[in-house]
């Protein structure tokens, strides 16, 4: 029964979604206030009801109902509660559900707190919003159903995908749902706009903190994803370059690249028509992501079930999103006039360039993961496409892209002086150069890029402090006045500078765990131990455990550094029990930002067993800097200034913001 | 990537009959500069059953066997190319990670830099329709008022005294 009721709560936001998609539009097409104002509460109510029945697959799984076909498929009643919470949306099904949930969130948020968006706008852009909610729960009630239950329910569950069962599957889909679906509000705010025939600075102003929300979610759920890779697969890969990587790497760099391009339409009422265009694309490369993940058509998606009617709806699906916006771009655009004229040298023009570049590099992930799908289907030809590709044609984007960064926020709007800008980062240049020499002069010269790496690390993070440094004028008015001016600095200014000394982070992390690593490979037996940068492994012996829903033989292992004891590492294999299914799980010890990665191989009899283990130096910071990222999106978001109705700005917005731009 | 996950380990593991790692200590080959070059040679080699492996990073027996083989035709006397094209004529271009440069990956290999030069030259060609219009507008300011113009900026500095 109550199962029942989720699958109705389900239906009625379906009913209610085709209101919304419909009615607010009218109204705002037709100017009629009572039309628009349906919007709003019923995105809430929309909201409630895709919560309702989220809660109630939830309940099933906590309560192991095996008469529901999604459960059987994917829980086990012996399995850990936080794995049944987390099982949910570790399946098609609930994680489509998931997907539908956080875009009605979205919706509701819009509804919730869009109090100070003129009416029409807020009206069709939540009807846009519906459009997408129509789409989406019509998929999941037509072709992903969860709640379809089974006549003769089994007495046992077939257990959720081991390597699923880890706290990641907790954090990593939800940060990444929020980060993907986040876009469909700057989708829908930049189709509202097209059909209005309006984007003011004002516009940009509401864009851009959903932007940085979505955003900011979209880094932390990549990074998590990467971290839970780096340990649940044991072989110590970060990135793997595989298309479904890839498909949240595409929304990512174009989400960048929009978040860059807001900024000068809000200030300088320029590049309105391309910022625009970079919302719809940043969403429907979110679409295309779900597509390649959901409908099969990547070898990749074996873990879930392919079903060629799931594959063709989402195709549908994306061809309406995407064909149709992009029409309606090329229909309305012109009507949206363009301002601010500005110098090639400019702040303008250096977030030109960061967004050439963020784009371009976009292209070559795109092509690069599509391609070979492509040529497969056409000619029948295989090809694969994988790190050493991407190291070509990604790489050289980013290098200059990052050489670039410190200068963005030193340039002077409208016309900019290179060289003053230059002189502003005398002491960041020649830190950077001092770190490539060091580098050489402690590793020789038998790595030629790492040194140079390290240096575009440093570079761009201390392009970051220098230019906050800069600002408080810390040089003119000496330090002590210059600690009271960093409290005054504007929000924007401070995330702007986090965020990039947090790009400067992972970069060096990039560069120091790839090019520095160290590792051995070794067959030990008990009491055996391996040497690896200055740690001292031992292998003490392999002993049996029993976990809750597996078997596991477990190493251990005695780190010590100069004969004394550091600490003990237990790498393990395990066998689970319900699909009788393998994994390695590695054991990590950090130390610093660098770890110490520990894995078990095969078994060679007599208690030898192969071990594999790396020093990854500096490792951490590629997920630290990742968090820096995101910390500096928030405290943008958090700036007042950037908010619309914050009580300064309220008192001369109100003009510009209700007259058209024409 | 919770899918890349499953679905790259779902793959292989299944394929496995026993866990195993990659290269596993009894592969390696006793002269260092000869185990360098294979270990960077397998980098760039896909393990065929794997999602976007390399044989140096998979666990699976294709990816061991490969292994095995590259480290053969090295100890054989093979150059680096040698030994990828005796891998590409037994298993096609599909174990190249980094596909060759050729006419059926043109596009795949240009995507980037034609992207990167269109964006250039779109810039370009909206900057100068831009400054053309800038020059078009200044001039307009700089020439006379009218009649009608000069009159009404009378009055109005008159009016305002």
């Amino acid at each position: 029964m109550i199962i029942e009721l989720g699958h109705y709560a389900l239906v009625l936001a379906f009913a209610l979604s085709l209101l919304q998609s419909v009615v607010p539009l009218w109204g705002a097409l037709t100017r009629d206030e009572r039309l628009m104002a349906v919007a709003p509460p019923v995105s809430v109510t929309m909201f409630v009801l895709v919560l309702l029945s989220f809660v109630v697959l939830t309940g099933a799984y906590v309560a192991s109902d095996f008469s529901v076909l999604n459960v059987v498929e994917n829980s086990h009643s012996a399995k850990p509660l936080l794995y049944k919470f987390t099982g949910v949306w570790g399946n098609h099904e609930g994680s489509m559900l998931l997907w539908v949930l956080i875009l009605v969130f979205f919706g509701a948020l819009v509804g919730l707190f869009g109090g100070n968006l003129p009416r029409d706008l807020k009206a069709t852009t939540l009807s846009v919003q519906g459009w997408i909610s129509t789409g989406f729960i019509l998929f999941l009630l037509a072709t992903s159903n969860p709640f379809t239950r089974l006549a003769n329910p089994p007495l046992e569950g077939a257990d959720l995908n081991p390597i699923l069962q880890d706290i990641g599957l907790a954090i990593h889909p939800p940060l990444l749902y929020v980060g993907y679906v986040g876009f469909s509000i700057t989708f829908s705010f930049a189709v509202a706009a097209l059909i209005l025939g309006r984007t003011d600075a004002a516009w940009a102003r509401w864009v851009r903190p959903w932007t940085l929300l979505a955003w900011c979610f979209l880094t932390l759920g990549i990074a998590m994803g990467s971290y839970w890779a780096y340990y649940e697969l044991g072989w110590g890969g970060w990135w793997f370059w595989d298309p479904v990587e890839n498909a949240s790497l595409m929304p990512w760099l174009a989400g960048t690249a929009l978040l860059h391009s807001a900024i000068v339409m809000e200030k300088r009422e320029a590049l309105k028509v391309w910022t625009v265009l970079l919302a719809i694309f940043t969403f429907s490369l979110s679409l295309l992501g779900t597509f390649l993940v959901r409908s099969g058509v990547l070898t990749s998606v074996h873990a879930f079930a392919t079903d060629p009617a799931r594959g063709a709806f989402i195709l549908a699906l994306l061809c309406f999103f995407i064909g149709g916006s992009l029409t309606l771009y090329a229909w309305r655009a012109s009507t949206l006039k363009q301002g601010g004229l500005f110098a090639p040298i400019s702040r303008e023009g250096g977030l030109v360039l960061n967004n050439l570049f963020l784009t371009s590099a976009c292209a070559a992930v795109f092509v690069g993961t599509l391609y070979p799908l492509l040529l497969d289907a056409t000619t029948g030809e295989k090809i694969s496409v994988g790190a050493p590709f991407y190291n070509l044609t990604f790489g050289p984007l980013m290098i200059p892209l990052l050489m670039a960064v410190p200068y963005g926020p030193v340039l002077a709007w409208k016309r900019g002086d290179l060289l003053a800008a230059s002189q502003r980062l005398y002491a960041a240049f020649g830190l950077a150069l001092l770190t490539v020499l060091v580098t050489f002069w402690l590793w020789g010269m038998e790595k030629v890029m790492a040194p140079l790496g390290v240096g575009l690390a440093v570079w761009v993070m201390a392009g970051a402090v220098s230019e906050i440094l800069t600002r408080v004028k810390i040089l003119e008015i000496g330090p002590r006045r210059a600690v009271s001016r960093l409290f005054g600095l504007p929000g924007s200014a401070w995330g702007t500078a986090v965020a990039h000394f947090g790009i400067g982070v992972t970069v060096l992390g990039v560069v120091t765990a790839s090019a520095f690593q160290e590792e051995r490979i070794e067959t030990m037996r008990p009491g055996d131990s391996v040497e690896l940068a200055g740690y001292e492994v031992t292998f003490d012996g392999a002993a049996p455990r029993r976990g809750p829903n597996y078997n596991e033989e477990v190493g251990h292992f005695t780190i010590r550094q100069g004969g004394v004891t550091i600490t003990e590492l237990e790498p393990s294999k395990r066998i689970y029990t319900a699909r009788q299914m393998p994994t390695t799980e590695a054991s990590i010890y950090t130390t610093g930002f660098s770890q110490l990665y520990l894995s078990l191989g095969e078994s060679r009899g007599d208690g030898a067993v192969d071990v594999r283990v790396y020093f990854k130096p500096l490792i951490t910071l590629i997920w630290i800097g990742c968090v820096i990222m995101a910390v500096g999106g928030g405290i943008s978001i958090a700036d007042r200034r950037l908010r619309v109705g914050a009580p300064k700005p309220a008192r001369r917005r109100p003009a510009d913001a209700v007259a058209p731009a024409e | 990537m919770i899918r890349s996950l499953a679905a790259s380990l779902l793959l292989f593991l299944s394929l496995m009959a026993a866990p195993a790692l990659a290269v596993a200590p009894d592969e390696v080959l006793d002269d260092p500069a000869l185990e360098a070059r294979a270990r960077s040679l397998s980098a760039e080699l896909r393990c065929m059953v794997c999602q976007n492996q390399s044989i140096d990073d998979s666990d699976a027996p294709l990816a061991k066997d490969l292994r095995i083989l590259v480290r053969e035709r090295l100890v054989a006397g093979d150059s680096d190319e040698e030994v990828v094209d005796y891998l590409v004529s037994r298993y096609g271009e599909f174990v190249l990670l980094k596909p060759r440069f050729a006419w059926h990956t043109i596009i795949l290999w240009a995507a980037g830099p034609v992207a990167l030069v269109a964006g250039l030259a779109a810039i370009f060609l909206a900057l100068r329709k831009r400054s053309g219009q800038t020059r078009s507008v200044a001039g307009g300011t700089n020439a006379r008022l009218s009649e009608e113009e000069e009159r009404r900026l009378k009055s109005l500095l008159d009016g305002k005294g």
